[in-house]
C-alpha cells in the first residue's frame, strides 16, 4: 500500500522554481533515498511534503489524507515526522525536553503519560547517550548525538514515516555509521517508512533500499539502490551527462 | 540606603514585567509589540465608566481586591488576545518590520478610543486605598504598596517560570520561542501557543496596570506608553527573546534611574532620562546583542 503519494509536485521560490513536476509514490515500510547535487531540489521538495513551503502546484497524500497545503503541525499530527537539514534541536531545553516536545499531540488518548514513559525508555535504549546526559543542555551536544537526538525526538511522536535530510551533514563518517546502524535497527523494528536525502548516492549503496535521483528539480532516475551502485547511469543522471 | 533599594525594586518591577510582555510575544513571533502600553492603558479604564470628568466614575473598580485584581488581569489578556485574532494573525507571514507598524497603528487605535470615551485629562483614582499606609522595616518607612508590589512581582516571576518549565504548554512556548518551525513540525499548534503567548503578556500588561495605578493614584491614557518604552529598552538590552535578560534588564534599568536621582548633582537631575540612556547605549555598544543573547533567534518559517 502507498503510504506517500506526491502527483506533479512544484515548488517555487519567487522567480525560482526548485522542483518541477515530481510525481512519486513510497509504499508502506519502504526505505527510499532521496539523492541528487546540490540544488537539485531535494530539501525543498521534503519541505514541501512537511507543509513548511507549501507546494505551488501538485497535490500530496498521505496515509489516504489529501495534505496538499496543510499547515505543519496537521501533517505532524498524521504521522509525518520531518528531520529538518541542520539538525535544529532545542539548544536551550534539557535533552529529555527536547524527546518530550512533540510528545502532547497525543495527550487526549488513554494510558498517554504510560505510553510516553515506555517510548521514552525505548529511545533511551536505543540511544543509551541520551539517557545518560538527559538533563544537560542539548545545545552542549556534540554533532552526532545531536542527530540522535533529533531521531529520538522524532521517533517519540510515533510516527508512520521519518523524513531526514541530510543526517550525515557535519558529521565524521563512523559517527555517520553509527546514525544510520540504528535508523535501520529501528525501520525493522517499528515498521517505520523511511525518507531520506542524502547527496551522494554511496550511502543508499550501502544500505539498500529504493534510490532516487534528482536533478534540475526533476527525479531523473528510480531504482534499487545496490542495483543502481555507482553505475553509469547513476554517474550520468548526477552529473548530467546525457544527450546535450 | 534601604530606601533607595526598595525604590529601585519596586520601579524595576514594573520595567521587568513590561519587558516580560514584550519579550513573550517576539519570542514565538517576532512581532515587537508597541500596542503593549496601550494594553496596559485599556486594563485600567476598564475600571471605570466613560466620563470627562477629572474624577474617575469607578464602575468595576470597586470590587473587593480578590475579584478586582482577576478582573484587570482578565481584561489584558482578553484584550491582548482579541488584538492578535483581529490584527496579528493577518500578519503571521509579513516580515517583522511590518508587524512593528502595525502594532504601532494598533497602539494608536486603542489609545484614541480611550481617548474618544475618556477625553486625554488625567483622572484621579483610588484603587486599593488600604495600602497606601506606610510600614517600618529595618528603620526605613515604606508605603505598604511598594512592599506588596515587589512581592507580588516576585509572586509572578515565580509562577512565570514554574509555568514554563513545568508545564505541557510551558515547554510548547519554549520550543515555539527557540524555534517556531520546527516546533510546529512536531505538531504544536501554532495558534495556540500565539495566543497563549499574547495572553500571558496581556495578564502582565494589567498586572502593571494595576500597580502603577494604585502607586501614582491616576490614570491616564498615556501611562503605558512610558513604561512601554523603558520596557522595550529593558527586552533590548536583556537580549531580544530572553525572557531572563528581560527581567534582570528591567531592574537593572529601574536600579540606574532611582540611583541616578539620588547621585546626581541637584542641576542635573532633571535631566536623569538623558543619564539613563547615556547608559544605555553604553551596555549595547559592548553587548549589542544584550546581556543574555536569545537561542534561536533563527528565522520563523
Amino acid at each position: 500500500m502507498s503510504l506517500l503519494v506526491l502527483a506533479n509536485i512544484e515548488v517555487r521560490y519567487g522567480r525560482l522554481t526548485a522542483v518541477r513536476g515530481v510525481s512519486l509514490s513510497i509504499k508502506d515500510g519502504d526505505t527510499v533515498f532521496i539523492t541528487g547535487p546540490n540544488g537539485a531540489g531535494k530539501s525543498s521538495l521534503l519541505r514541501a511534503i512537511a507543509g513548511v513551503t507549501p507546494a505551488s502546484n501538485g497535490t500530496i497524500d498521505f496515509d489516504g489524507y489529501n495534505i496538499t497545503g496543510k499547515a505543519p503541525e496537521d501533517i505532524a499530527r498524521l504521522g509525518f515526522s520531518m528531520v529538518p537539514e541542520g539538525r535544529d534541536v532545542f539548544g536551550s531545553l534539557t535533552i529529555e525536553e527536547n524527546l518530550m516536545v512533540g510528545t502532547g499531540m497525543k495527550a487526549k488518548d488513554r494510558g498517554w503519560k504510560a505510553k510516553r514513559a515506555e517510548d521514552l525508555e525505548a529511545v533511551y535504549q536505543t540511544f543509551p547517550i541520551l539517557k545518560e546526559r538527559r538533563h544537560g543542555q542539548a545545545g552542549l551536544l556534540s554533532g552526532g548525538q545531536q542527530q540522535m537526538l533529533v531521531i529520538g525526538r522524532a521517533l517519540m511522536t510515533n510516527p508512520r514515516l521519518i523524513a531526514i535530510d541530510e543526517p550525515s551533514l557535519g558529521l565524521a563518517p563512523n559517527i555517520t555509521d553509527q546514525v544510520y546502524e540504528r535508523l535501520i535497527a529501528l525501520q525493522s523494528l517499528r515498521a517505520l517508512t523511511l525518507l531520506i536525502v542524502e547527496q551522494s548516492s554511496t550511502r543508499a549503496n550501502l544500505v539498500g533500499g529504493r534510490m532516487l535521483l534528482m536533478r534540475g528539480g526533476q527525479i531523473v532516475l528510480d531504482g534499487d539502490a545496490r542495483e543502481l551502485g555507482n553505475s553509469a547511469a547513476v554517474q550520468a543522471a548526477y552529473f548530467g551527462y546525457e544527450d546535450h | 540606603m534601604l530606601q533607595i533599594v526598595f525604590d529601585s525594586l519596586s520601579l524595576g518591577s514594573l520595567y521587568a514585567l513590561g519587558a516580560l510582555g514584550i519579550a513573550l510575544i517576539f519570542g514565538v513571533m517576532r512581532l515587537v509589540n508597541f500596542a503593549h502600553g496601550d494594553v496596559i492603558a485599556f486594563s485600567i479604564f476598564a475600571l471605570l465608566w466613560p466620563s470627562t470628568d477629572a474624577m474617575a466614575i469607578v464602575f468595576a473598580g470597586q470590587l473587593p481586591w480578590y475579584l478586582l485584581i482577576p478582573f484587570v488581569l482578565l481584561v489584558g489578556a482578553g484584550l491582548s488576545v482579541l488584538c492578535e485574532i483581529v490584527v496579528f494573525r493577518r500578519f503571521r507571514r509579513a516580515n517583522p518590520a511590518t508587524m512593528m507598524i502595525a502594532s504601532f497603528a494598533l497602539g494608536f487605535v486603542i489609545r484614541y478610543f480611550l481617548l474618544m470615551l475618556f477625553t486625554s485629562r488625567p483622572k484621579s483614582i483610588s484603587l486599593l486605598p488600604m495600602l497606601s499606609q506606610p510600614v517600618e522595616i529595618f528603620g526605613a518607612r515604606l508605603p505598604l504598596l511598594q512592599l506588596i508590589t515587589i512581592i507580588a512581582t516576585v509572586i509572578i516571576l515565580i509562577g512565570l517560570t514554574l509555568f514554563l518549565r513545568r508545564t505541557r504548554f510551558g515547554l510548547e512556548m519554549r520550543a515555539a520561542a527557540e524555534n517556531f518551525s520546527m516546533a510546529r513540525m512536531l505538531g504544536i499548534r501554532a495558534n495556540r501557543v500565539i495566543m497563549g503567548a499574547f495572553a500571558l503578556s496581556g495578564a502582565l500588561a494589567g498586572a502593571i496596570a494595576m500597580i502603577f495605578g494604585s502607586q501614582t493614584g491616576t490614570v491616564d491614557i498615556q501611562m503605558g506608553a512610558s513604561i512601554m518604552l523603558m520596557a522595550f529598552i529593558a527586552t533590548v538590552i536583556g537580549g531580544l527573546g530572553s525572557l531572563a535578560g528581560a527581567v534582570l534588564a528591567g531592574f537593572l534599568l529601574g536600579a540606574a534611574s532611582v540611583i541616578m536621582q539620588v547621585v546626581l548633582p541637584v542641576d542635573a537631575r532633571p535631566f536623569r532620562d538623558a543619564f539613563v540612556y547615556g547608559a544605555v547605549i553604553l551596555v549595547l555598544l559592548f553587548r549589542p546583542q544584550g546581556l543574555i543573547a536569545a537561542r534561536g533567534t533563527k528565522e520563523r518559517v
